[in-house]
């Protein structure tokens, strides 16, 4: 009994001085909080990115840290669970004390911390392509909107393919259900008609395709080119794709293009089948330039893994990244308020060989890129914009947002701004 | 004329011999045109290429074709990789002194993809073997390339085979019918061809004749021919739903076999039983990932191999489950639920830690690869062998409770549990192994899901609750009910589907089930006898 108890006053001496030790490096480091799900559904895709910023992190200290102090990630796993990513938030800023967080991947989570960065004026940076139709004070959105992504994609088919039917598919949520939306108005815009659109929702992690891809199949034997648009998330992709392989769809014949699958999704499939195939996104791990190269090496040997992918959301994490470090330089401070004037002009590279500029309305600008599924699970890049593409957050073919305009810039400084009204606060 | 073009097509099937000394120039512009990353001008280069009937264009295009094709941006010469990495020059098939650097792969996307279906399925007409001519058949069907129309002519006269000869008469129908300088006779009769051929991709070439494009009459046969494809596919698509409902209801059996086990005879609410399936999954990826290491050969066996180890790795988790958490949980099935769904949350976060969070990636044996047509009719292998497959678990299984002393102990304690202890049987070791049984036969469930489903940690979430509803709709404690309770659920999703679309069929058949179970609370087969009443 004695012998137990000096040993839990040893180790409680031991666990003070780490704590203290703990503390005395705090003082003197800036600490960035990371929330993505390291547990649960989501985990899948969400996982990568929080290893992507302790790289990003760990490069910048390498580098002297900013503004003379190290940085210091502060790691928290919301768990897939979206009530839990505003109560990791807030304990982040207001535990943890950090100055910045990354992270989010669902639409609903980032609904669910906003109010939390609002209320304790803080930042996010959001990675992940989302359907618009926000923007808050305290979140710059590393990923695409709409037009940086979906609206691209549907121009190339129509060109390219000279597609005239359309299946819009996907998964039955606020993403795929306001991109189609938009989708659907844009094309009604450009002259298809409304018995030449299919549109199918199915719920998440559906897995038995066989209809609805039959379905598909007989859509497009109405003597039109046809094409797929898929908004299909996550681990429902995988079944999708085996059944159109299964069921022989080629892409010669009836092609797919996706917004949610990347490398990572496919590295789950046999993509032989899928040759042809096409997803739109602003950054594919097969561009050949300089940066990326680069990037794809360091961001390989960091994790001891030569075969690891990288993927849009990741670029953005880096872009996000690389935007805050230079505000904060800019700013001399990494006080919230300061950053966040300080970040709109802010231009950094991407990797894609271009520049990404922060806007007023805090998205940022990005070139969009269309690759055809390669037979090694890689992409081959087959059409790319010439410059960049600014985002339009409000996107100009719904009803409810077409005179609405995002500005932080004083003295407008509003997320909403209707333009028919002069008013700041929205539909109104 | 004729024999001219027989003299090209023969040229060209036998275009291995040494290149033609003539045209050099020619044939160096020609193919210089493939030596660029621009998309339309590769396009063409395949269709000059291919008309041009230079010797050797076959085996560039088909390099081209597999992605073995580069190009040396100097001075645009095209190298052909050979199977053995080996680099070949295009224009003499000669081996370079040295190996060439900076070359850029020709580049390909669905456009020349499509090109080159067409180019190289006019070359192959006259192919010696009968499945690469009906491939080109089918090539030349999907481009209705004009210009090949006298090379079907001539082949169709001297084809023996009929089934070949089919492929190239319907071909030939497909290029006439939206031909417009065809004669009118010629028209009508493709579009009874097509009509005869009956299949989708004949609907959408006769439904996209229009008066634009056809003097009236064709337009009348073609929507005639029209009619009768889609009245023979609106009957084809009922049994195609059933075929597919039988296919959905096969893995909602697979899936709901073990717990009909744990769950409908033991009474176990056992919410680590997609877990069990899921264990059995990466059973089946570990499996894989030795026999590429070790042996690709026996890749093909890699499922029935991965049956037995899946089996027992599920079964042995399953068995300590019961011995460590479950059997201090009996009779009190909220704790048990409570404590196995903490067991699944610990289960798949394990196996995050262990294989990442990534899907892996499980490969298909070949035998379950394709498809089998049968005049419209398609069944897809992977499926059919899951039926056959969740059938012979469902006997197998139905034999073990029936047939042996260890089924015959443990109906005995299902009855009555006081009862069986008296006559000497320890109940303890028949729960233990009722319980390994039950999650054993979910981790076969496992080797047969990774081939449709993702196999990641959340695998076996999205099958728990549909195999619930099965075991409870079907009946507890019957096997039979089981089976009858998955196939009419896999019937009914099928059929709601595309009445209802899939979120509101899932939705529409919870609100049938719960109706259901409102009138007859113990499912379509109740179990009789003392202890049910209990």
């Amino acid at each position: 009994m004695k012998r137990l108890l000096s040993k839990l006053a040893v180790s409680a001496v031991v666990a003070g001085s780490l704590a203290a030790s703990i503390a005395a490096k705090a003082e003197d480091t800036i600490k960035i909080g990371i929330l993505h799900s390291l547990s649960g559904t989501m985990a899948i895709s969400e996982t990568t990115l929080k290893d992507t910023m302790l790289y990003l992190i760990d490069e910048q200290n390498k580098k002297g840290g900013v503004l003379g102090k190290k940085l210091e990630a502060v790691v928290v796993d919301p768990a897939s669970n979206w009530p839990l990513f505003a109560e990791k938030a807030r304990e982040l800023i207001t535990k943890d004390k950090v100055v910045a967080t990354f992270g989010c991947w669902t639409s609903v989570s980032r609904k669910s911390v906003l109010p939390v960065f609002e209320e304790l004026n803080s930042i996010l940076f959001y990675p992940v392509q989302y359907e618009g139709e926000e923007s808050s004070k305290n979140i710059f959105y590393t990923g695409a909107a709409p037009n940086q992504q979906a609206i691209p994609a549907v121009d190339y088919l129509m060109e390219n393919e000279k597609v005239q039917r359309w299946v819009l598919a996907g998964t039955d949520y606020v993403y795929p259900r306001t991109t189609n939306k938009i989708l659907e108005a844009y094309l009604k815009s450009k002259g298809v008609k409304a018995e030449d659109i299919m549109i199918n929702y199915t719920p998440f992690g559906h897995s038995d395709w066989q209809t609805i891809v039959a379905d598909i199949k007989k859509f497009g034997s109405a003597g039109k080119k046809t094409a797929v648009v898929s908004t299909i998330n996550g681990d429902a992709n995988v079944p999708f794709y085996k059944e159109l392989g299964n069921q022989g769809v080629k892409a010669t014949d009836i092609p797919v293009v996706a917004f949610s699958v990347g490398e990572e999704e496919l590295a789950g499939i046999d993509t032989k089948p899928l040759v042809g195939h096409l997803a739109a996104w602003n950054y594919f791990e097969s561009v050949d330039v300089p940066e990326n190269k680069e990037f794809i090496a360091k961001w390989q040997a960091y994790t001891k893994n030569p075969k690891r992918t990288t993927n849009d959301p990741m670029e953005a994490h880096v872009i996000g990244f690389n935007m805050w470090v230079k505000a904060v330089e800019k700013a001399g401070t990494t006080d919230a308020s300061k950053v966040i004037d300080a970040m709109i002009g802010v231009a950094v590279p991407n990797l894609t060989g271009g520049i990404s500029t922060m806007m007023p309305n805090h998205h940022i600008t990005k070139p969009v890129l269309i690759g055809e599924i390669k037979a090694d699970g890689q992409f081959n890049t087959v059409w790319q914009t010439p410059g960049t593409v600014v985002a339009n957050e409000w996107s100009p073919y719904l009803e409810g947002s077409k005179d609405l305009i995002a500005d932080w810039r004083a003295p407008l400084s509003c997320g909403n701004f209707n333009v028919k009204t002069g008013k700041c606060g929205g539909k109104s | 004329m004729m024999r001219a073009i027989l003299l090209i097509l023969g040229l060209l099937s036998c275009s291995l011999l040494s290149p033609l000394p003539v045209r050099a120039d020619d044939s160096a512009a020609l193919l210089s045109r493939l030596a660029t990353d621009n998309y339309g001008d590769i396009e063409s280069g395949i269709t000059a290429l291919a008309s041009s009937g230079l010797a050797g264009s076959e085996i560039i295009l088909n390099a081209l074709a597999d992605g073995r094709l580069s190009y040396r941006p100097s001075d645009k010469a095209l190298f052909i990789k050979d199977a053995s990495g080996a680099w070949m020059e295009a224009a003499t098939n000669a081996t370079p002194a040295s190996v060439p650097m900076g070359l850029k792969p020709v580049k390909v996307n669905n456009r020349v993809r499509r090109a080159l279906e067409a180019a190289l399925g006019s070359m192959t007409l006259m192919s010696p073997d009968p499945l690469k001519r009906i491939a080109a058949a089918d090539a030349v069907f999907k481009s209705r390339d004009a210009n090949t129309l006298a090379a079907l002519d001539a082949v169709i006269s001297k084809e023996a085979d009929a089934t070949v000869k089919r492929h190239f008469e319907d071909a030939r129908a497909a290029v006439l019918m939206l031909k417009s300088d065809a004669p009118e006779a010629d028209r009508v009769a493709a579009a009874n061809t097509l009509g005869a051929r009956g299949d989708q991709d004949s609907l959408a070439l006769l439904s996209s004749v229009t008066e634009a494009n056809a003097p009236a009459n064709v337009v009348a046969s073609a929507s005639l021919a029209a009619k009768g494809i889609e009245r023979r596919l609106a009957l084809l698509s009922t049994a195609q739903n059933a075929w597919y409902g039988l296919s959905l209801g096969s893995v909602l059996l697979l899936a709901a076999i073990g717990l009909a086990i744990t769950f409908g005879v033991m009474g176990i609410i056992n919410m680590a039983h997609g877990e069990m399936v899921m264990l059995g999954a990466y059973t089946t990826f570990v499996v894989q990932e030795f026999i590429r290491a070790k042996a690709p050969s026996l890749f093909d066996w890699s499922l029935p191999i991965a049956i037995p180890l899946a089996f027992c790795v599920s079964g042995l988790v399953g068995l300590l489950i019961e011995r460590l958490i479950i059997r201090h949980l009996y009779g009190r099935p909220l704790e048990t639920l409570l404590a196995t769904w903490g067991v699944s949350l610990v289960l798949q976060q394990a196996v995050r830690s262990i294989f990442g969070a990534n899907n892996r990636e499980v490969g298909a044996p070949s035998y379950m690869t394709g498809v089998w047509d049968l005049g419209g009719f398609q069944i897809t292998y992977g499926r059919l062998w899951i039926i056959v497959f969740s059938l012979a678990v469902f006997l197998a299984l139905l034999v073990v409770m029936k047939g042996t002393s260890l089924g015959l102990r443990m109906r005995a304690v299902i009855q009555n549990r006081r009862m069986a202890a008296a006559m000497g049987i320890r109940t303890p070791v028949i729960d233990a192994l009722t319980f390994a049984l039950g999650s054993g036969v979910a981790g076969i469930a496992g080797v047969a899901l990774s081939q449709i489903d993702n196999v990641s940690p959340n695998l076996g979430q999205s099958y728990i609750i549909d195999s619930f509803l099965v075991v409870v709709f079907g009946g507890v404690g019957n096997l039979w009910g089981t089976l009858l309770g998955a196939l009419s659920l896999g019937l009914a999703n099928k059929f709601l589907e595309p009445l209802a679309g899939a979120v509101l069929g899932k939705i529409v058949l919870l609100a049938i089930i719960i109706l259901f179970i409102q009138r007859r609370p113990r499912g379509l087969f109740a179990l009789k006898g003392r202890a049910v009443e209990s």
